[in-house]
C-alpha cells in the first residue's frame, strides 16, 4: 500500500470530490438543462444561428471539450498539492 | 528499439499523412487522365485497407500486456486519435449527418450525447480504472467485487453490447466494401471481416491501437473535405462550421416556399422516406424536451460503460496521461461531431434551393429524372422520385431518400469530383473497421482473459492464453459476420441498442465500485443482473410485443428502465449484506490516488 496517511488521503478525496461534483454540475446544464428550453431559445440568436440550434450542434460540445481539459489540469493540480501524482510520469 | 518508435510517432504519422495527400492527389490525376468513377472507388478502399493491414501485421507480438494493453505506453495524443476512431463509428460517420438531415434538432440528442459521455468516462471513470491496471473491464468487476460471478455477470453484459454493437459494424463495412468494389454485399461483410481480422489478429490492442489512429486521419480527412468544398463553392467563408447560420436562415425561407412539414408523402416506398421536419425547429412541448434528454442521457451513460472505449485508456501510460487522454479523444470527436450538422446544412440546401444549379426540389420532374446521381441511387434502391400529383414538377413530398447515404452521395450531389466520393468511402470504411476492431477485442479479450484464463483454466501459460484470445476473435468475428449478413436491424437501431445494454447492466457497478466504498460484491452483481433484465424485459415489452411506452420512453430510451432497476437492487442489495473487506477498502483508497503501483501487477 502507497505510504500516504489516511488525513491526506481524505483531504485529497474531499477536494477530489468537490471538483467532480462542480463538473458534473455544469455537465448537467449544458447537457439537460439548456436544451430543455431550446424552443425558447430559438427566439435568440448567436453568430447568425438560433441559440437554441446552436448550443446542441456546436455549443454545447465546444464547453464539453473545453470542461474535460479544465478538470484534467485541475486534478493534476490537486494531486501535486497533497503530494499524491505520480512520481515517474511517462 | 521500442522507445525510439514512441518518440517518434509523430514523424511516422506525419509522413503517413503526408502520403495519403499525395493518393489523393494522384487519384485526382488519374480522375483528370480518364480512369473511371468505380476504379478510382476501388484503388480508394483496397489501397487503405492494405495499409491497415500493414500496420496490423507489423505490430504483431506474443506479449501479455503488448496484446491486452499495447504495453501501457500509448502516448495521450495518440490514444485521444484511437479512441475518437474506436468511437467514430459507421454509425457516426455514415448515419449522423442524415439522421440531422431528416430528423432536424430532435436528432441533435444524438450529438449532444455522444460527446458529453466522455464528461463521465474523465470524471467518474477513465483515471481510476488506470490506476486499477486491469486487462479488460471484467477483470476490474471481477477483482473489485471479487468472485466469479461478478466477473462472469460483467462479460455476459459486455458481450452482448459490444456484439450488439458490432454487427452494425461489420453491417457497415460490408455495404461500403460491397458498393465501392462492386461485390454482392453477403461477399462484402466477408472482405470487411477479412480486413478486421487483419488489424487486430496478431497484435491485439498494440495493432489496434496503431491502425486506429491511421484509420483516424483518413476518416476526419475524408468527412471535412466535401464540407470545406461545399461551403467554398456556397462562399460560407474559411471555416464553414462557424458560419452557417446564414445557410440555417436560408434554410428556414426554402423550407416555407417548399411547405416542409406542409406536405406529406402521399405514396410510401420501402426504405427511403420524404422530408417532413423543418431543420432548426426544436419541439416545445414538455414531451419533446423529455425525449431530447432522456436520449442523449441514454447515449452519455452508455459512452461511460462501453468496454471498448473504457479500455482505451488502460494503454496510456500513468493516470494522468489517462485524463488528458480523454481530453484529446473528445477533441478530435468534435472535430467531426460539430461538422455533421454543417454537413447536413449544406447538403440541403444543395437539393432545396432553386437558386443553385444542384437543387432540385421545384424543378421539372423529366429533368431531375435524368440527373446521373439520381439514377445511381434509385438503381440500388436507396433514393425514388416519384411525381405523385402528376404535374411534372418535383415537390418535397416527392423525393424520398434513405438517411444513410447522405454522406455519401453529397459529394455527387453536389457535384463533386469522383475522387471525393471515393474518399468518403474510404473514411466510411475507415469508420466502421475501427469500430468493429476495438468491439471484437473487447468481446474476445473478455472471454480469453476474463472466462478462459480467469475462471476455467487459471494454469494456462501464456501461449496458450493469447492463442486462445485469437482464436475467439476469428469466431466471435465470423459470428457477427453471419449474423449481419442477415440485416436484422439497421446500422442506427442496433447501436443505440449496445448503448443501452452496456448502461444497464455496467454502469453503475462500474461508477459505484470507484465512488462508494460501501458498494459489495452482493450489490454488484444485483445491479448487473437485474438492470440488464429488467432492460433487456422493457425492450422485449416495447418493441416487439406491441406494449405501451412509459412517458415516451421507446426502444432507444430503454435503458433509462435499467439504469433506475440497477441503481436501487444495488443499493438495497449491499445495504442488506456485509461491507466488503479490509483488503478490499484498502484497494479502493488506491484506485483514487494516483501515486504508487496499479492495484493488479502486469502479471496477473
Amino acid at each position: 500500500m502507497t505510504d500516504v496517511s489516511p488525513e491526506v488521503r481524505a483531504a485529497h478525496w474531499a477536494k477530489t470530490k468537490t471538483l467532480t461534483i462542480t463538473v458534473l454540475v455544469l455537465w448537467f446544464i449544458f447537457s439537460f438543462a439548456v436544451h430543455w428550453f431550446a424552443s425558447d431559445l430559438n427566439a435568440l440568436s448567436i453568430f447568425g444561428f438560433p441559440l437554441g440550434y446552436y448550443m446542441a450542434a456546436q455549443g454545447s460540445l465546444i464547453v464539453f471539450v473545453v470542461l474535460i481539459f479544465w478538470l484534467a489540469s485541475r486534478q493534476n493540480s490537486i494531486d501535486e498539492e497533497f503530494g499524491v501524482a505520480e512520481d515517474d510520469d511517462g | 528499439m521500442k522507445g525510439n518508435f514512441i518518440d517518434n510517432l509523430p514523424k511516422i504519422y506525419g509522413l503517413y499523412t503526408g502520403g495519403f495527400v499525395v493518393f489523393i492527389l494522384l487519384m485526382a490525376i488519374l480522375e483528370q487522365v480518364g480512369v473511371d468513377a468505380e476504379t478510382i472507388g476501388i484503388l480508394f478502399v483496397l489501397f487503405t485497407v492494405l495499409i491497415y493491414a500493414a500496420i496490423g501485421w507489423l505490430s504483431r507480438t506474443m506479449q501479455v500486456d503488448a496484446y491486452y494493453v499495447a504495453g501501457r505506453q500509448v502516448p495521450a495524443v495518440f490514444n485521444g486519435m484511437a479512441t475518437a476512431a474506436d468511437w467514430m463509428s459507421g454509425a457516426s460517420f455514415v448515419a449522423m449527418a442524415g439522421g440531422i438531415y431528416f430528423g432536424g434538432y430532435g436528432y441533435l440528442a444524438f450529438v449532444v450525447g455522444w460527446t458529453g459521455g466522455y464528461v463521465l468516462v474523465a470524471s467518474l471513470m477513465a483515471p481510476y480504472l488506470r490506476k486499477f491496471g486491469c486487462y479488460t473491464v471484467p477483470d476490474y468487476i471481477g477483482t473489485r467485487y471479487g468472485g466469479d460471478l461478478a466477473r462472469l455477470c460483467a462479460v455476459i453484459v459486455l458481450v452482448v453490447a459490444s456484439f450488439t454493437y458490432v454487427t452494425a459494424q461489420i453491417n457497415a463495412t460490408g455495404t461500403i466494401a460491397a458498393r465501392a468494389l462492386q461485390i454482392p454485399f453477403e461477399v462484402g461483410v466477408w472482405f470487411g471481416l477479412l480486413g478486421i481480422l487483419l488489424c487486430s489478429m496478431l497484435g491485439g490492442m498494440r495493432a489496434v491501437t496503431w491502425t486506429q489512429v491511421a484509420q483516424y486521419i483518413v476518416l476526419i480527412i475524408a468527412y471535412l473535405v466535401p464540407v470545406f468544398w461545399m461551403s467554398s463553392k456556397q462562399e460560407f467563408g474559411l471555416i464553414p462550421q462557424f458560419a452557417y447560420g446564414d445557410a440555417i436562415a436560408r434554410l428556414g425561407e426554402l423550407e416555407a416556399l417548399h411547405k416542409v412539414g406542409e406536405l406529406k408523402a402521399t405514396e410510401s416506398f420501402a426504405g427511403v422516406r420524404a422530408l417532413t421536419i423543418e431543420h432548426a425547429t426544436a419541439g416545445a412541448s414538455a414531451l419533446a424536451n423529455w425525449k431530447f434528454v432522456t436520449l442523449a442521457f441514454m447515449m452519455m451513460a452508455g459512452t461511460a460503460s462501453l468496454p471498448h472505449i473504457l479500455m482505451r485508456y488502460f494503454t496510456t501510460p500513468s493516470v494522468r496521461a489517462a485524463r488528458t487522454s480523454v481530453a484529446w479523444s473528445l477533441l478530435f470527436i468534435f472535430l467531426l461531431y460539430f461538422t455533421a450538422p454543417a454537413l447536413a446544412t449544406f447538403t440541403k440546401l444543395q437539393v432545396l434551393d432553386p437558386n443553385l444549379a444542384t437543387g432540385i426540389i421545384g424543378k421539372s420532374f423529366s429533368e431531375v429524372a435524368s440527373l446521373d446521381w439520381i439514377q445511381k441511387w434509385s438503381n440500388v434502391g436507396m433514393l425514388k422520385i416519384s411525381d405523385s400529383n402528376a404535374d411534372g414538377i418535383l415537390q418535397i413530398n416527392e423525393f424520398f431518400m434513405r438517411g444513410d447515404i447522405v454522406v455519401l452521395a453529397t459529394p455527387e450531389i453536389a457535384g463533386l469530383p469522383f475522387v471525393i466520393s471515393g474518399l468518403v468511402a474510404a473514411g466510411g470504411m475507415a469508420a466502421a473497421m475501427s469500430t468493429a476492431d476495438g468491439l471484437l477485442l473487447a468481446i474476445a479479450n473478455a472471454l480469453s482473459h476474463d472466462l478462459y484464463y480467469k475462471i476455467i483454466d487459471p494454469s494456462a501459460d501464456t501461449k496458450k492464453r493469447l492463442v486462445a484470445a485469437r482464436v475467439l476473435l476469428i469466431v466471435i468475428g465470423a459470428a457477427g459476420a453471419v449474423v449481419a449478413s442477415f440485416k436484422l436491424t439497421g446500422i442506427l437501431g442496433a447501436v443505440a441498442w449496445a448503448f443501452n445494454f452496456a448502461a444497464s447492466g455496467l454502469f453503475f457497478p462500474l461508477v459505484l465500485g470507484i465512488w462508494w466504498k460501501r458498494a459489495n460484491r452482493e450489490g454488484a452483481i444485483a445491479g448487473m443482473v437485474f438492470g440488464f433484465l429488467a432492460g433487456t424485459a422493457y425492450l422485449i415489452w416495447v418493441r416487439f410485443m406491441g406494449g405501451a411506452e412509459f412517458i415516451g420512453l421507446d426502444h432507444l430510451r430503454f435503458g433509462i428502465v435499467g439504469m433506475a432497476v440497477s441503481l436501487v437492487a444495488m443499493i438495497i442489495v449491499t445495504q442488506m449484506t456485509k461491507e466488503p473487506d479490509e483488503e478490499t477498502q484498502r484497494m479502493v483508497d488506491e484506485m483514487r490516488i494516483p501515486k504508487g503501483a496499479s492495484v493488479l501487477s502486469s502479471d496477473h
